[in-house]
């Protein structure tokens, strides 16, 4: 019988005889081994702490703990700066050159692959559950808590279950400005948010194969969206072009594909022929709906970034929608670039210049209001449209205000017109 | 040490279905980390009397998906830390799962207990037997026991002090 891809990537982390491997199915518990452990100045301080119990004076490498500051920094408090303080001391004393602080920081999952330190056939945890993201790349990659992460951190090895997997088969040809996210919040729409609960989802297909890596780190890191414990892509060679690209490092990689006769929990086959621009209403990303049905509704504010939309080609789709408009006086637009280098990149290409004339504000790369931290916190009553990945109650702010999801395209037509609507109303 | 072998007896809190780590610990309470301190604002957006009247013992009950969202550990800390002595839903999301076990919080599967059980419910509740008995509906309910590995964590008190004991066996 086959593997699948996430069956695979895990296998080859066990230490274990070829035998031992054959017995091993979706459901055993299996010790791994890890390439990379990350935390978050959230979730670092909890682990570091845990990392103490455990009486062990050193991290297994320290060139395989990463740690980025990246939620409430540049920090918006003082014990938010206690936690980036803390974090920093460990970096220091533990001799960590993966510490990601102001200046060099940017969020973890834009940052992580952009500077070549997740590569295909890598077996990740992360203190955060968006570390699915890495999946684009053909990593097994998984969001843990901060326990996992301090003994993933102090012995390299941490237990898992081999998940079964949800098979996406994509076909079809893609409407106009229909991207990553519109897929995954339209298959999330179709699953629901426990759809792929403890799987692993395999994303497949014509179009998947045709899809830029932007999109696919998107559909990755949205796989949690679903309850998955990963979102997954064979290495092809658009994968191949990324992590070989210039400024990225040359560690060797693997890259693994799932065998044809691999045994899935389920396949799907999705026509994306069908499907148009999407909205997912709060407060569940499961609320999907086509841009249509939400037009009209007013917004007070439009997000654009996060570790879901807040890459170059992100930017670059709201920058062409924003070209030559001005966002409406009823709504504060804030553009996140993802990184110091997507900031740099979108400066030296003109887009800042284009955000800022339109009457954008573009913070530092930061989570910030993505998860209602600062920079961007909603009042009682106020409705905003985001390029993020949730949209609980409470999610960006107040417990009373509202946040949709959708895709670049869509929040920066809605912030020219201050509701909800679809970037061809707003290009004409 | 046989940390659970004592039967758990409390109160029921009941919640639906998708309870997320945001609102059982907002984000604006993320720059603390200590039980205590998150136990003061544990499920505040959804329940202000939560954190206010919950007593030492009570039990949480879920419907589908309980903690789905962020990996944040805060949010079983939060738990722990306002006394809850079990959590029982219908289905967990993995990592809050995880999170909960890492950190010694007892967890249980069981969608016919919860389902059953209304809050303000008294539950008896023997971990090891995987078994709940409600007071009120006089149902006792029972679920899979644990695998032999995630016993071995929940008696240990919690991941750490089991990886504790295997290094030192090293
Ligand atoms: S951008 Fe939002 S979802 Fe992504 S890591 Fe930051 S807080 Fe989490």
């Amino acid at each position: 019988m086959g593997r699948t891809l996430a069956e695979k990537l895990i296998l080859e982390h066990i230490d274990a005889s070829a035998s031992t491997r054959l017995g091993l199915h979706p459901g055993d518990l299996v010790e791994v081994a890890v390439d990379i452990v990350l935390a978050n100045d959230i979730t670092a301080p909890i682990a570091l702490r845990e990392f103490e119990k455990l009486g062990i004076e050193r991290v297994f490498d320290p060139q395989k703990v990463v740690l980025v500051a990246d939620h409430f920094s540049p920090n918006k408090d003082i014990r938010s700066a206690e936690q980036c303080a803390v974090m920093r001391r460990f970096a220091r004393e533990q001799r960590l050159p993966h510490h990601y602080d102001v200046g060099r920081m940017g969020i973890e999952h834009v940052l992580l692959p952009e500077q070549g330190l997740v590569l295909p056939g890598d077996l990740v945890v992360g203190a955060d559950s968006h570390t699915c993201t890495y999946g684009a790349l053909g990593a097994f990659a998984t969001g843990m808590g901060s326990t996992d992460i301090a003994v993933a951190m102090a012995t390299g090895q941490i237990w898992m279950r081999i998940p079964e997997t949800l098979r996406l088969v994509y076909t079809g040809a893609l409407k106009p400005f229909v991207g990553g996210k519109d897929l995954i919040l339209h298959t999330i729409g179709k699953i629901g948010v426990s759809g792929a609960l403890y799987q692993a989802i395999e994303f497949a297909g014509p179009v998947i194969d045709r899809l830029s890596m932007a999109g696919r780190f998107t559909m990755a890191n949205m796989a949690i969206e679903a309850g998955a414990k990963a979102g997954l892509f064979a290495v092809d060679a658009a994968t191949e072009a990324y992590v070989t690209a210039a400024n990225r490092t040359a560690r060797p990689y693997q890259a693994l594909a799932p065998d044809p006769d691999a045994h899935y929990a389920k396949v799907l086959e999705i026509d994306v022929s069908q499907i148009p621009l999407q909205v997912a209403y709060p407060h569940l990303p499961e609320n999907a709906k086509p841009v249509e049905d939400a037009r009209g509704v007013r917004i007070d504010q439009a997000v654009i970034g996060s570790c879901t939309n807040g890459r170059l080609e992100d930017l670059n789709i709201a920058a062409q929608v924003l070209e030559g408009h001005k966002v409406s006086n009823d709504v504060r637009c804030i553009v996140i670039p993802g990184t110091q280098q997507v900031y740099l990149d979108a400066l030296r290409e003109g887009l800042i210049e284009t955000f800022i004339e339109a009457g954008a504000v573009v913070s530092t790369p930061t989570c910030g209001p993505c998860l209602g931290g600062y920079m961007g916190i909603l009042a009682a009553g106020e409705r905003a449209i985001s390029t993020t990945n949730r949209n609980f109650r409470g999610r960006m702010g107040h417990t009373d205000s509202e946040v949709y999801l959708s895709g670049p395209a869509v929040a920066a037509a809605s912030a020219v017109t201050g509701y909800i609507t679809s970037p061809e109303e707003v290009i004409t | 040490m046989r940390v659970h072998t004592q039967p758990l007896q409390g109160h029921v809190w009941k919640y639906g279905d998708n309870i997320d780590t945001d609102v059982i610990i907002p984000a604006r309470y993320l720059n603390m980390s200590t039980p205590e301190e998150l136990a003061v604002h544990c499920m505040e957006d959804l329940d202000p009397h939560f954190a206010a009247e919950v007593q030492a013992g009570d039990v949480i009950i879920g419907g589908a998906n309980f903690g789905c969202g962020s990996s944040r550990e805060h949010a079983p800390l939060a738990i722990k830390g306002a006394g809850i002595s079990c959590v029982i839903a219908e289905s967990f999301a993995r990592i809050f799962y995880r999170n909960a076990i890492n950190i010694g919080l007892p967890i249980l599967i069981c969608p016919a207990a919860a389902r059953d059980a209304q809050t303000g419910d008294r539950l008896t509740v023997n971990l090891e037997a995987g078994r709940i008995i409600n007071a009120r509906s006089g149902q006792t309910h029972t679920t899979s026991a644990f695998p032999p590995f995630l016993m071995a964590i929940i008696e240990a008190g919690g991941l750490i002090s089991y990886t504790r004991s295997k290094l030192a066996a090293r």
